[in-house]
């Protein structure tokens, strides 16, 4: 059933979503930065020596926790709390536990940021052991995992407490979306807590000398890959609930939207390997079955595409748009948050299709560890999920602060050229990754560096500097908004929630119900990893002691 | 449930795109001779004295035209950084590291490997073309990962 919420947040509540989201855009522009810089040195221009950085890995360690880990967890903290309250229409369970969440979080931020600044983790965002960091580091991201759980509970509280007093009601759709991504995450998280607790931790306080490198990385992508749709789930749920409102159309399959949520409980778990297919020590026949799992995510997401496009349809003709294609004109395109989310998901369709070929068994090998990577996921977490942010805080920083979008044509070029920058950028990095040269690089520096790379190499650096001028305006639009923003009236800014199109479609009990999915995704995850970990930890492979070579 | 009949046509669409997908990844895996590193049976070097011979890099004939590559990466190169082999040469890799997790590819053939200490690395490739193939770290190990590369050279 639908209900068009007219709850409004408490100062307290809007303080706390506020705060989410200045921290994760604090980061988001250092990693921005940090990116420009990157793309330079490949096209031979080093400006690390007019900065305290020591040297390139140092800036790519940051780039990579800043915005993948830092400014993606803070920013899907604060929104999540937010549609999760806004939909159930009352607070989060425990306003003492929200804050407490918040706290832990930052105080494992400025752990992480203390060692980052001072090159005492300069082992980019996978923490591959044998490389050896400051526990600070470790102990940073232990707690802000440790937030999520909290914020986990606390959902989960609050779902709770509404289904109590709303029996036989099927879930808001915000919330619902809220809730699978949540729980997708607190299953996913399990092998990155093992490896960080009992292995990264003591290891670097020096409690056990050794770790075995091969068990470390494996745990890691148990939890690393889920983490990729535990970024974009939040990006799905504004493509699905909010955007066909903001075209002026609504939700074309609600069941549809309910089963594809449903469906990344279990299908992003086991397909960790995938990461892993040039390990050697990992058996060959566990990384095929990744494989193919993997390729069941292809569901969902062609899933996704339909329903969000038949949604945005029915705004175009709801506008006024005839014929085949005649609706696309029609949609708001003036309107920079609707702009940005369409624009996303047209470079999203390109990351997936990099992505298929990433996750091809054999077609891998050509691409693996190659500037291709980040080529495919510069457009999916870099675009789908960070434009869609961006677009989100271009209506959620005026609902939450009162105050009018300052400078909403900008902020249409704000998007534009981040769709163009990307598009450079990516493509220089597709090119090289086909032409053999390795990422996470110093590839400006490398002396084997071959003249036929070079092209590419500055389509990246010309593509990074695009993107850098659009993240700034993106800071100057928002800077200006909580400066120079004209009060709205109270009650001002509508959370732009869509309607289904068929009103009080009749759901599946099971399409409102997680327990069957995460006993699905248990005992998927005990078939595709189980055997392969027993094998792992019996197969006596030797514990490494750390290096820190920077 | 509900779909539209529209919705269960792409949805009919993608399931045999996935076939079609899952059809060619078995083929290029099964025929192509594309070799994807699993458990090996040789052993990595434990630092005991006795194997001794795994630590250093060399090159040995096994017999016409085989040869065998004990390929050790380290902090930052690998051993030995070049290798000259004559044209149609089938050689087998075997990969170590001494320290941290490196990467070994070697630029327009079917090798490609994560080097992890502890573990062993195989891959097999014939070089039936002539030349000069680089052969690259792609896995960040320090801070001087960038210069970290080494030659394969094929002559006529």
């Amino acid at each position: 059933m639908f209900n068009p919420n007219s709850y409004t947040l408490q100062r307290g509540e809007k303080r706390l979503v506020l705060a989410y989201i200045a921290i994760a855009l604090a980061h988001l522009s250092v990693g921005l930065l940090l990116g420009f810089m990157q793309g330079m040195e490949h096209a031979g221009i080093d400006l690390y020596k007019y900065t305290f950085l020591r040297h390139y890995y140092q800036g790519l360690s940051m780039h990579g926790v800043f915005n993948v880990l830092i400014f993606t967890t803070f920013f899907i903290a604060g929104f999540l709390s937010f549609v999760t309250a806004y939909s159930f229409g009352r607070p989060l369970h425990s306003r003492g536990l929200s804050w407490t969440t918040f706290w832990v979080m930052t105080v494992g931020v400025v752990m992480v940021d203390w060692a980052l600044l001072t090159n005492k983790a300069s082992v980019l965002y996978t923490s591959y052991a044998p490389l050896k960091a400051h526990p600070a580091y470790y102990g940073g991201l232990v707690l802000v995992v440790v937030g999520t759980l909290l914020l986990l509970a606390n959902l989960l509280l609050t779902y709770l407490g509404w289904k109590r007093e709303n029996p036989g009601k099927p879930t808001p759709l915000l919330a619902f979306g809220a809730l699978a991504t949540m729980i997708m995450w607190g299953l996913a998280s399990t092998g990155i807590a093992v490896q960080f607790v009992f292995m990264l931790l003591p290891w670097s306080l020096g409690m056990v000398d050794a770790v075995d490198p091969i068990l470390s990385r494996t745990l890691f992508w148990f939890s690393g890959h889920p983490l990729v749709y535990f970024w974009l789930l939040p990006a799905y749920l504004s493509w699905y609930f909010l955007l066909p409102k903001q075209a002026g159309g609504k939700l074309f399959s609600e069941s549809l939207a309910r089963l594809s949520f449903m469906l990344f409980i279990p299908l992003s778990l086991p397909v960790g390997f995938h990461h892993q297919f040039l390990d050697p020590g990992v058996s060959t026949g566990y990384k095929a079955v990744h494989a193919f799992i993997t390729f069941g995510v292809f569901m969902p997401s062609m899933m996704t595409a339909f329903t969000v496009l038949a949604s945005l349809e029915t705004g175009g003709r709801a506008r006024g748009g005839k014929g085949w294609l005649g609706w696309i004109k029609k949609l708001p395109w003036g309107d920079p948050s609707f702009t940005a989310q369409a624009l996303a998901m047209v470079l999203f369709a390109l990351g997936g299709v990099s992505g298929l070929v990433n996750a091809a068994f054999t077609l891998n090998l050509v691409v693996h560890n190659t500037m291709f990577v980040p080529g495919h996921f510069h457009l999916t977490v870099g675009t789908a999920v960070a434009l869609t942010f961006m677009a989100i805080a271009y209506w959620l920083v005026p609902y939450l602060t009162g105050k009018k979008l300052w400078g909403r044509k900008l902020a249409v070029l704000q998007s534009c050229l981040w769709f163009v920058g990307m598009s450079v950028m990516s493509r220089g990095m597709s090119w090289a990754g086909m032409a053999g040269a390795p990422r996470r690089t110093a590839l400006g520096s490398a002396p084997y560096a071959l003249p036929e790379w070079i092209t590419a190499f500055n389509w990246m650096a010309v593509g990074g500097a695009v993107l850098t001028v659009s993240g700034l305006l993106f800071f100057i639009i928002l800077g200006m908004t909580a400066w120079r923003g004209k009060r709205e009236a109270s009650g001002g800014v509508e959370v732009p929630v869509a309607e289904p199109l068929i009103k009080d479609e009749p759901i599946p009990a099971y399409l409102d119900r997680f327990r069957p999915w995460v006993l699905g995704a248990t005992v998927l995850v005990l078939m595709a990893y189980g055997p392969a970990l027993i094998g792992l930890l019996t197969a006596g492979n030797p514990a490494i002691r750390g290096f820190s070579p920077f | 449930m509900h779909v539209h009949p529209y919705e269960r046509l792409w949805i009919r669409i993608s399931i045999v795109l996935l076939a079609v997908f899952g059809l060619a990844i078995a083929f290029s895996s099964l025929t192509l001779g594309i070799e994807i590193p699993g458990v090996e049976r040789r052993a990595a070097p434990t630092g005991l004295p006795a194997d001794a011979t795994y630590h250093e890099g060399w090159v040995r004939e096994l017999g016409p035209g085989r040869y065998e590559v004990n390929l050790v990466a380290r902090m930052w190169g690998f051993d030995p950084a070049e290798i000259r082999l004559p044209k149609g040469s089938t050689v087998t890799f075997y990969v170590h590291s001494n320290d941290v997790i490196h990467g070994m590819k070697i630029r327009n053939t079917t090798v490609s490997m994560m080097v992890i200490p502890g573990q062993t690395g195989r891959a097999t490739y014939t070089f039936d073309e002539p030349g000069e193939y680089l052969m690259v770290c792609h896995e960040y190990c320090g801070v001087a990962h960038h210069v970290m590369s080494g030659k394969v050279i094929i002559e006529d």
